[in-house]
């Protein structure tokens, strides 16, 4: 019996998801967020993309039929911001390859660093989680967040390797789709280099926020200049620069305005500072954190920049965050800012992000919005919307099946698609669970089982 | 549980005839008449001196105005295994005086709370709250709650590092939190005392204190005593330096309970004796071997927990709960029959080493094995939706079949902790005699879209989310941004 459980075990860990299928999911609620519900609908998947979607639409043939059984269909979840497969244990350093240390500023690409096998991928996949932004440990450390009994341990999974100033800018992010069994996951790199105001932007640059700005618009205009005057560089022709030559570098598709700044921010005031930034140096930006926004909504949304908020943020934790309110994601957004809600970053909770968009409309997001910033909003904000982010014919079939509603606390994912291929319903906490939630009888101990 | 309670009693009614005794001196009964020279010379003990005739630090907690109240209509979960639709529950003098279905009498003149469509539970009570001693803003100047200075700091209290104007106890009481039991931190093998407080906005810690709860003692197993203590290449280092460590502490308070224990016995006999010199670290850990202060042991793993549990049984303790505990599905078996708690998350996983292997359903089949199980946040964010971390422990449950229902799981936010920290018999279930402490919920609890409208300490109204003068602010947040309104 031992020598069949194992064998089972063993082909369950070994099967890699079956290649791309036609799957038509009927009798389900669909949620395509980029229109309106259709209450009792079909979804066709074909050849690894959206082949059909809506209310009378007809199975194929041969098709391998899911019935949702009166469940909702979303599009694969995506996470605004995360650590994702660069960082497994955050007390765990050797772990960690989510923040640069101090040999890198904007340069850091936290692409290279991707683990695959990373068995935090399952777990968030198991909350309906298809694709994450992979975004470096902000400039001089993580966010406010203390976690106050293990508060010991947050010196050490703050992202400080524990040598040098922590640098100005965290560096590269990328964007990753959940694919099992998949060799590279990185679906884009260098999608944007992270920087922080307030307080920790404060702390990288040796103190206040008033060498911060001084530093980050040096920085800019540096990389400017380095970008026009390469080969004068090279020579030594140029003036002394305030970040090494790679650092300059990736900051070039920035002040070029190709890819963005991505600005974690707190207090109303840094936000301004940052839209101040924004439209001096004409660049893109995003911002998160934003626990201020509210107070500054109309004019972010002036600016067309889209926030990366997390709706939990109600405390004022830190003197830059002490306006912070529950509902200031249904604010932001009737203001009129386009909001990405995220998971935790830390505690490898990506699961909570669906409920965080729950607790924004449970404070007055409406519930489209709400779906919107966990799926939507997040691709278009990294470019992805092409691809992924709505159930649109032509998209690539990233899809959960789910069995109730996809914020709701006691709803779960039936079925996971990514590129249209079903993904296994495992994680490591997953087996850890069946090891333990019953015994097998056999008097051997659970490492048998 | 029943064992060491009778034995809590025992001890505390010795205290009682002890803290006489020693407060009225020279009325002291039973004079052996041939020792009358040398009695009359012998001085009462200052009461700072002994530990049994200490006051300390009493609660001068006053239940808020309140007024008879009937809650009509609602669906109301026990926390003793019943849902009771369109339910009736009546408090009178700050205190339940009747639960019941929609016949349950209901006096006259009584003020009615119409609750159809609504959820009444108890309200919910958080076992490991660092509110107070490690406030917002999270700022050096007000980090209190970790004395590491030493591995063994149970002679520090966590009540004195309590800042009540923690805007956070504002944010926890709009959750439904009105009772929480504030631990020190996990820096150390021994933390200090706890202290359980009411959810109520007051002046001073002693405003909040839970009148009668017993003290707990925060012990912590694993990676935290030994990394801050082997970082300052001190012991521990290791995980058998932290075993080493608490057997030390257990010999040395033995010795000092025995110590006063010879001392009482003479001097109840009457004979000349000295009184031991009072040491605050050593009353706390000879209080937990006499069952008077409740063992709340930090620890994740299943096999330090199988330590943990060999430790108590050495020294003739009893542990009351693991906080923490992301293992003790792996022994759930072991902890049910030991009758130890087990205090969880259902979402943080994987965060440090030892809770690598922390899984949602680990509440779940605690509860399957009829282990005692508490939902806990040791988090000012999580601490305000206790109720939905309840219901992804739920979920993780009946994803495996298990078909826990609500009226079984809001025990672990209510009933359980209550267990946990020895207030079961005056909080956290709604029934006649026990304090009016309830939430009534916008809908089901275990949704994501419920919110707390009203919340009552001792039958007081002490939130109200449609009502502003009853939406208390910390004096912190007066001409801040936001002005402490956060919902």
């Amino acid at each position: 019996m031992i020598r069949s459980l194992l064998l089972a075990s063993a082909a369950c860990a070994l099967a890699l998801p079956a290649a791309a299928e036609t799957i038509a999911i009927v009798n389900a609620r669909i949620e395509p967020v980029s229109s309106a519900a259709i209450p009792n609908g079909v979804l066709v998947i074909k050849d690894g993309k959206i082949a059909a979607v809506g209310a009378g639409v007809a199975v194929p043939a041969g098709a391998k039929v899911i019935d949702a059984k009166g469940g909702v269909v979303t599009p694969g979840l995506v996470a605004p911001a995360s650590n994702l497969s660069a960082s497994e244990i955050g007390g765990v350093r050797e772990t960690r390859d989510d923040g640069a240390g101090s040999a890198l500023s904007a340069a850091f690409d936290i692409s290279y660093g991707v683990n695959p096998a990373s068995p935090m991928i399952g777990l968030a996949r198991d909350g309906g989680i298809t694709s994450s932004a992979v975004t470096p440990v902000p400039s001089g450390g993580g966010g406010a967040h203390e976690h106050a009994d293990d508060g010991v341990v947050e010196e050490m999974t703050a992202g400080k390797d524990g040598s040098g100033d922590p640098p100005l800018f965290g560096g590269q992010a990328a964007f990753v789709r959940l694919k099992a069994g998949a060799s590279d996951i990185v679906e884009a790199s260098k999608l944007a280099v992270t920087v922080s105001l307030g307080e920790s932007g404060a702390r990288a640059a040796g103190g206040s926020r008033g060498a911060d700005l001084v530093l980050i618009r040096s920085a800019l205009e540096d990389a400017r200049a380095f970008a026009a005057r390469r080969a004068a560089f090279e020579q030594g022709a140029t003036r002394d620069f305030g970040l090494s030559r790679l650092d300059l570098q990736a900051l070039i598709p920035v002040v070029q305005g190709k890819t963005p700044l991505l600005i974690r921010v707190s207090r109303a005031a840094d936000i301004r500072q940052a839209l101040k930034l924004a439209a001096e140096e004409r660049i893109k930006v995003v911002l998160e954190g934003v626990e201020e926004g509210w107070i500054v909504a109309p004019e972010i949304a002036k600016a067309g920049i889209p926030v990366i908020v997390d709706p939990q943020a109600d405390l004022p934790d830190s003197f830059e965050a002490l306006g912070s309110r529950l509902d200031n994601a249904a604010r932001l957004h009737a203001a009129g800012v386009t909001v990405a809600i995220n998971g935790a970053r830390d505690f490898n909770n990506l699961r909570q992000e669906r409920l965080n968009a729950g607790l924004a409309v449970a404070n007055g997001l409406p519930y489209a919005a709400g779906l919107a910033s966990v799926t939507l909003v997040p691709a278009r904000i990294w470019g992805q919307d092409g691809k992924i982010g709505s159930l649109d014919v032509g998209k690539v079939a990233d899809v959960v099946v789910w069995n109730g509603d996809p914020l709701e606390t006691t709803s779960w994912p039936l079925n996971v698609f990514v590129g249209g291929v079903e993904q296994p319903q495992d994680s490591r906490q997953t087996q850890l669970r069946d090891r333990y939630a019953a015994s097998d009888g056999s008097g051997y101990p659970p490492a048998y089982r | 549980m029943i064992r060491w309670r009778s034995m809590a009693l025992a001890t505390s009614l010795l205290a009682l005839g002890l803290s006489a005794c020693a407060t009225t001196g020279t009325t002291a009964p039973a004079k052996p008449a041939a020792k009358a020279p040398e009695k009359a010379e012998a001085k009462p003990l200052a009461k700072g001196l002994d530990g049994q005739a200490s006051t300390g630090f009493p609660s001068t907690y006053q239940p808020l105005p309140s007024r008879p109240t009937a809650f009509t209509g609602a669906t109301v979960l026990t926390a003793t295994g019943q849902q009771i639709e369109n339910g009736v529950i009546f408090v009178s003098g700050g205190k339940i005086s009747a639960v019941g279905g929609p016949d349950t009498p209901i006096p006259a003149d009584v003020a009615v709370i119409d609750a159809r469509g609504k959820w009444i539970t108890p309200g919910v009570i958080d076992a490991h709250s660092h509110l107070g001693v490690y406030p917002s803003p999270g700022v050096q100047a007000r980090s209190d709650g970790n004395e590491a200075t030493d591995p063994n700091t149970a002679q520090v209290w966590a009540e004195h590092s309590v800042w009540p104007q923690d805007p956070g106890f504002n944010r926890a009481r709009a959750g439904g939190v009105t009772t929480l039991q504030i631990l020190p931190g996990s820096a150390n093998l021994f933390g200090g005392r706890s202290v359980t407080l009411k959810n109520v906005p007051a002046l001073t810690m002693q405003g909040m204190k839970f009148p009668d709860a017993p003290y707990g003692l925060k012990m912590a197993c694993g990676e935290n005593p030994k990394r801050v203590y082997g970082g300052k290449s001190r012991s521990p280092s290791t995980a058998m330096g932290n075993v080493y460590g608490y057997r030390k502490a257990w010999i040395d308070a033995a010795d000092y309970a025995r110590k006063w224990d010879d001392y009482r016995a003479k001097q109840q006999k009457g004979e000349k004796a000295d009184a031991p010199k009072r040491d605050l670290q050593l009353e706390t850990l000879a209080g937990v071997l006499k069952g008077e202060i409740l063992v709340q042991n930090h620890c994740y793993r299943a096999d330090e927990e199988a330590v943990m549990i060999d430790i108590a049984k050495e020294f003739g303790y009893k542990i009351t709960m693991f906080h923490h505990a992301v293992e003790s599905y792996k022994i759930a078996p072991l902890l049910a029959r030991e009758g130890v708690c087990s205090a969880t998350w259902a979402s943080w996983t994987g965060f440090k080493m030892e809770s690598l292997d922390g899984i949602d359903a680990n509440a779940a089949i605690l509860w399957k094995n009829g282990a005692c199980v508490v939902i806990h946040s040791d988090d000012p964010i999580m601490t305000q939706r206790l109720n939905q971390e309840a219901a992804i422990a739920m979920t993780a449950g009946n994803k495996l079949g298990y078909g826990i229902t609500r009226a079984e799981a809001i025990k672990w936010i209510t009933a359980n902790p209550a267990k946990a920290m020895g207030i079961a018999d005056k909080t956290g279930s709604l029934e006649p005699g026990k304090a009016a402490d309830l939430v009534v919920w916008s809908r089901d609890p275990f949704s994501v879209y419920a919110q707390a409208d009203k919340v009552f300490i001792d039958g007081a109204l002490v939130y109200d989310r449609q009502d502003k003068r009853f939406q208390p602010k910390s004096d912190f947040e007066l001409g801040q941004p936001g002005q402490g309104a956060f919902n």
